[in-house]
């Protein structure tokens, strides 16, 4: 499916009938048990994160939850995080990398929340902490970009050893809507704006920003068990490529992948040199 | 009576003329551009040179202006003590977005830098700190790729040299032009700070107006000691954001230094005129070594 245009993808990407975190957790962990809260303020419906078993291995998911029907969807606040539900992810990962536990994390967010209680306890200060924090757990982690990757919302559980993305899912630094405003002044113009902004599991591929493109066969909102049985063949062979890597290892090779990202140019004394992500 | 009028008439002719001659010959006052600078707060016309000794705040109001990153040196640390690192990194256009290229130019300009951020070493009161400053008036102090790259050295070469580190923010955030690389830059300068984290080195972050967005949500929100100074915005989302979503106004105050400070999210708020005297107060609480 990769003639499909960008603005294609975001479509499908956002398609009513594509499946949420919630199936892709019963589907591939019918035994996971949901723990909540953060333990100082809320348990935030937007991300669910819990414990079950992967693949014969006890594993902690945490994941951005859309919800499926429109009562579903305000519960969860349409997958759109408080500070509240970074820090549970955070205390869960935390729990994680105690019990020596493998986490799975699953992006599927338009952003993190903007409202007024959401600044008030710290957005900011909750996502930037995650970032910083997850690079040092010393226990591996998987990341899945399972629909959208909105922004820094995004981010603030998708830092880790084996990046993921269904091939039609986009990740981007904001919405191609957002983008369109800004740069066009006209929200309308979001089609031609997810052409400029290089938002597709090729285009991140090709920086080095994803490890591995996962195939959705006819699209997940068609036959999902494709894409399920790509995601634990994928997980299998992360699984099998970290679980015996010395930490030391691990960590060094995570804090290189994210040391390495960028693209600009450095002049020397004589030369020019252009570095990129090699 | 008609000699009287005629007469009279002659006068007046004779008179306007005058005047207008009069009005003629008033040339304008010469005065330079800039030489009165409007405060935008209070209104009142500020002479620039009394801005400038007084920390570019204004003088009857106290709203403190913005002022750029050669300006923040200059009021941080001690005169003559900045070593530029990495001055020689440029963006490119990895996207390429259009009209990129114009803005960085304009920027280049603008400001005289390569990019929005320029750091280094220096010393203040004789304490060696590693230093970085991002400036606003450089496509809005925005976290690319080169600001990204260049932070993130910043954090390395203070934990390779066992400096303390301070980075005045300023900045709109993640910088749109160059998309998930921008995004990615949050990652990378927090993971660096990760590890100068772990070596046990303190990290002042100095959000001053404005610090909002990629830059809020990464390093400059990972300070052992979060500093905002007077005056300054400060947040995650952008209030128009905000008001779309939400539909409905905005509190009184939101997401100013006061707000984050009633909230918990800084240390202490600091009027710009106490900053320095501030910081070495704190750098002095931490400081082991001898004063260089």
């Amino acid at each position: 499916m990769s003639q499909l245009t960008a603005w294609e993808r975001v479509k499908l990407a956002r398609h009513p009938k594509r499946p949420t975190a919630q199936t892709v957790i019963k589907s591939l962990s019918p035994d996971f048990i949901e723990l909540h809260g953060d333990r100082s303020f809320a348990d935030d419906r937007a991300i669910i994160g819990g414990i079950g078993t992967i693949l014969g291995v006890p594993m902690t998911i945490i994941a951005e939850e859309k919800g499926i029907t429109t009562e579903d969807k305000i519960k969860h606040n349409f997958g759109m995080p408080h500070p509240e539900g970074y820090r549970k992810a955070m205390r869960l990962m935390k729990q994680a990398e105690k019990f020596k536990r493998p986490i799975l994390c699953i992006i599927d967010t338009p952003g993190a929340y903007p409202g007024i209680g959401a600044e008030e306890r710290g957005q900011a200060q909750a996502i930037a902490f995650n970032l910083r924090e997850m690079m040092g757990l010393k226990t591996p982690i998987f990341v899945l970009v399972l629909s959208e990757g909105g922004s820094g919302g995004a981010l603030a559980i998708g830092v880790g050893d084996h990046i993921m993305m269904y091939e039609n899912s986009i990740y981007a630094i904001l919405s191609p809507e957002g983008f369109a405003s800004i740069i066009y002044k006209d929200a309308s113009k979001a089609d031609h704006a997810a052409s400029l902004m290089k938002l597709t599991a090729d285009d991140l591929k090709a920086f080095d920003i994803i490890d591995e493109i996962l195939p959705e066969g006819e699209g997940l909102h068609v036959e999902p068990e494709i894409g399920f049985e790509a995601l634990k063949k994928a997980l299998q062979q992360a699984m099998k490529k970290t679980l015996k890597m010395k930490t030391d290892k691990l960590l060094s090779d995570r804090y290189k992948k994210y040391r390495h990202m960028g693209v600009f140019l450095e002049k020397g004394e004589n030369n020019e040199k252009k570095q990129s992500n090699d | 009576m008609n000699d009287f009028l005629d007469q009279r008439k002659k006068q007046l002719e004779e008179f306007k003329k005058n005047v207008r001659k009069k009005t003629t010959t008033y040339e304008p006052i010469d005065i330079p551009d800039g030489l009165f600078i409007k405060c935008e707060q209070c209104g009142a016309a500020i002479y620039e040179k009394n801005l400038e000794t007084n920390h570019m705040i204004c003088p009857f109001c106290d709203a403190h202006f913005r002022v750029n990153a050669k300006k923040r040196l200059d009021l941080t640390i001690d005169h003559g003590s900045f070593k530029e690192i990495n001055d020689d990194i440029d963006s490119v256009n990895p996207l390429n977005m259009p009209d990129y290229e114009d803005k960085l130019e304009k920027g280049k300009k603008m400001t005289g830098e390569h990019e929005a951020f320029i750091s280094g070493t220096a010393e203040i009161v004789g304490i060696p700190v590693a230093i970085g400053v991002l400036d606003s008036h450089f496509m809005m102090g925005s976290m690319g790729s080169v600001v990204g790259e260049k932070v993130t050295r910043l954090i390395e070469h203070a934990s390779n040299h066992k400096l303390p580190l301070i980075i005045f923010s300023a900045s709109g955030g993640a910088r749109m032009q160059e998309g998930i690389l921008s995004l990615m830059q949050m990652a990378k300068t927090s993971a660096a700070l990760y590890y100068f984290d772990q070596k046990g080195l303190l990290f002042i972050s100095v959000l001053t107006n404005p610090t909002t967005g990629g830059v809020a949500a990464s390093f400059a929100s990972l300070g052992d000691i979060n500093i905002a100074e007077k005056s300054s915005l400060i947040g995650f989302a952008g209030a128009r954001v905000i008001k779309q979503t939400i539909r409905q106004d905005l509190p009184e105050g939101f997401q100013t230094d006061q707000f984050q400070l009633e909230h918990g999210q800084v240390d202490l708020v600091v009027h710009r005129k106490d900053m320095r005297k501030t910081l070495y107060k704190l750098l002095q609480f931490h400081h082991k070594g001898e004063k260089a």
